[in-house]
């Protein structure tokens, strides 16, 4: 009885220095790790740039600012959080789990799944981290009689452009234009595409097939080439980009959404709401959206990715954000004039996108198994 | 059957039209005009005037409008402001290029789709199966310009820069000499210039159909006919091949006819990269130009085919499968 008191109160002692030894040492080494290594990565960032943090008060722009509370937020984040889980016992599995913690620990058993959301988060981290990680400028020309097309080396982890420029810092301040363009316009399609779905669903009738037939006709029109139309024809900015991303994603949502509200306006319980006299908005947002929910989160998370791959695809043919912005399809299209005498330039960029595409596929389809219990 | 295609058919007319106009005013209502790409500076403002006049720009838009779809209506896409020649004679030239370019892409697409499909359903979570599945979400996450541009990259140039034997042509879609080779040579080279680009899309498509074939195959097979067949004592592969195959493909055949959006925009890159004189090159460097009248031939002509697409996916499979009635 004392040695298992002891024991625990040492673990609790390792766990309030390090996040996660105190897991190590109860023996719960998978959950430890998982604190663990995210503190160590984001601890051997402070120390490797703690440079740069120094020089911070004098210098710093707001970039650099950004990054460096991000750090401090994810080191005090990171452990407050292994602190409290440390405290809290263990759940086990039981018969008043809600779907979502069902759902959630499917989830967990798909390890492919799980990768690629700690890819995901990684990302998002480094975007934020980004002038902390990159030794060089993104845009800036050094001499480029000495730097042009230099080959990956542990200088250049990705090699330099013809302008040499270190590609690892312009992928990792591209991630930014193509993470942001990912998530704002995913929001704005999946969040347009649930209310025209639910409402089309519920409503039925004239409303219904006049939906349906806009939703039918955005679907049959080459959405590729009305990208293109619509950004050679206007601007080239991040906010027309984001728009236009957004505004013609909606239809496949709308498809699904309004094909489980057909199903769920009948169900008992929306008819019991109906009959309590609550007004639409209410039965619409409380009863008959959070029950569409789990196949909305999973086209998102796959909206994601297709969306990031279109955006590299306008990139690549020009009509991104102008340069020297660094982009992901802009800089393949850099590299592919000189393909045969610097075939990195297009490669890093180019396998990054698949990385970052599969990592949200993965996690598409990791929810989609998780959250449908037929699938389960 | 005969009066559901009739009424299919006459849906697709106001959907059609309501593309139209989605197109021509998306593209009349962007800033700039359609002139300003053809006049250098110093060009007197009564030039630039009567060469409005002759496109008919200056007229209200809502009679241009009509007068475009009247055209359209009778088969005439009117005359390129950059090309000066009829938009029918450009798409003439390019339309076969690229009906070429997809339909090798989507028979090559739907065998191997079906062939993986099958193999992974029989097969079901084996190591091939499961390497198969991650493989095919690789390249569904694949953007195809770079994917096309790294099988440049190692089967045109690499390739010819270390001597292997089949060096693959990186762009255009014959060699200079085509005109003086033999009928038999010709369709050689022909086909030498169709494997990169052919390989880049059936690469980024086949995941889907593979994926869905797996599906499909694998719920058919739980259905109690195929325990009937297997009870009757039938040799698996006919049980297979003939009762579980032909139930499963009646959807894949579906999903052929509405992958056509995603063929064609794969297609403007491929075409892109490749300098394959197709519609996707077309459609691009009509819009950098600000061609209008080949843009809105061209996109209209993308999404006609893509309604077209759709719709004979919708009739084949009320032909293929007896239970669905459309009535």
């Amino acid at each position: 009885m004392t040695d298992a008191r002891a024991a625990s109160s040492a673990s609790r002692l390792a766990g309030s220095i390090i996040p996660g030894a105190g897991h190590l040492a109860a023996g719960r080494a998978a959950r430890g790790l998982t604190f663990l290594l995210p503190w160590l990565a984001c601890a051997s960032v402070a120390v490797g740039a703690r440079h740069r943090i120094a020089a911070m008060p004098a210098t710093g722009s707001l970039d650099d600012r950004i990054a460096v509370v991000t750090l401090g937020f994810l080191l005090v984040a990171i452990w407050v959080g292994a602190a409290f889980d440390l405290r809290s016992p263990p759940r086990v599995p039981g018969p008043g789990d809600s779907q979502w913690l069902i759902a959630a620990r499917h989830f967990n058993r798909n390890r492919l799944a799980v990768a690629g959301s700690w890819l995901i988060l990684a990302l998002y981290a480094a975007m934020l981290l980004a002038p902390l990680l990159s030794p060089w400028d993104p845009i800036a020309q050094a001499n480029i009689s000495q730097t042009t097309f230099l080959p990956p080396s542990g200088q250049h982890l990705f090699g330099t452009d013809r302008l040499g420029r270190d590609i690892f810092s312009r992928v990792l301040y591209g991630s930014r234009i193509s993470l942001t363009i990912g998530f704002v316009a995913t929001a704005i399609s999946v969040t347009l595409g649930t209310l025209l779905g639910a409402m089309a669903g519920y409503a039925g009738g004239r409303v219904d097939s006049v939906i349906m037939r806009f939703t039918d006709l955005v679907l049959s029109f080459p959405r590729l080439v009305l990208l293109i139309l619509i950004v050679a024809l206007f601007d080239r900015s991040l906010l027309v980009l984001i728009l236009v991303l957004g505004l013609t994603q909606w239809p496949t949502t709308t498809r699904i959404v309004r094909g489980d509200v057909l199903s769920l306006r009948e169900r008992e319980f929306v008819q019991a709401a109906i009959a309590l006299g609550y007004r639409t908005p209410r039965i619409l947002f409380r009863h008959v959206i959070p029950n569409v929910l789990a196949p909305v989160i999973v086209s998102a998370t796959l909206g994601i990715g297709n969306t990031i791959v279109l955006e590299a695809g306008l990139s690549f043919l020009g009509l991104g954000p102008p340069p020297p912005a660094p982009t992901w399809g802009g800089i393949v299209n850099d590299g592919g004039s000189s393909l045969i005498n610097a075939w990195w330039v297009a490669t890093f960029p180019g396998l990054t996108i698949v990385l970052v595409v599969l990592a949200f596929n993965l996690v598409g389809d990791g929810l989609r198994d998780a959250l449908d219990p037929r699938l389960r | 059957m005969g009066s559901y295609v009739l009424r299919r058919l006459l849906g697709a007319i106001p959907l059609l039209l309501g593309i139209a106009t989605l197109i021509f005013f998306v593209l009349h209502l962007a800033p700039g005009d359609p002139t300003a790409f053809l006049f250098g500076p110093g060009i007197p403002p009564e030039v630039i005037e009567q060469t409005r006049r002759n496109y008919g720009l200056d007229q209200p838009l809502a009679l241009q409008y009509l007068h475009w779809i009247a055209a359209m209506a009778r088969g005439d896409f009117g005359w390129s402001l950059t090309q000066g020649r009829t938009v029918s004679a450009i798409l003439r030239e390019a339309l076969p290029n690229t009906i070429v370019l997809s339909l090798s892409t989507l028979i090559l697409v739907f065998v191997l789709g079906v062939l993986t499909g099958v193999y992974q359903a029989v097969r079901q979570y084996t190591i091939g199966d499961n390497i198969l599945s991650v493989a095919a979400l690789f390249f569904y996450s694949m953007p195809s310009f770079w994917l096309a541009m790294m099988l440049v990259l190692i089967f045109a140039l690499k390739a010819y820069q270390w001597g292997w034997p089949f060096a693959l042509p990186a762009t255009g879609i014959t060699s200079v000499d085509y005109e003086f080779l033999s009928t038999a040579a010709r369709i050689g080279d022909r086909l030498k210039y169709l494997v990169l680009p052919v390989t880049t899309l059936t690469l980024a498509l086949v995941a889907g159909v593979s994926r869905y074939a797996r599906g499909q195959m694998l719920e058919v097979v739980r259905q109690d006919f195929i325990r009937t067949a297997r009870a009757k004592g039938l040799p698996e592969s006919r049980v297979i091949l003939k009762h579980a195959l032909r139930n499963s493909l009646i959807p894949v055949i579906t999903l052929l006819g509405l992958y056509l959006p995603f063929l064609f925009s794969g297609a403007v890159f491929v075409e892109y990269i490749f300098a394959w004189p197709g519609m996707g090159r077309v459609i691009v460097d009509a819009i950098l130009q600000r061609d209008y009248p080949v843009i809105m031939a061209t996109s209209f002509i993308f999404s006609t085919l893509t309604v077209a697409g759709s719709l004979i996916a919708d009739i084949l499979y009320a032909w293929a499968d007896p239970r669905i009635r459309y009535d």
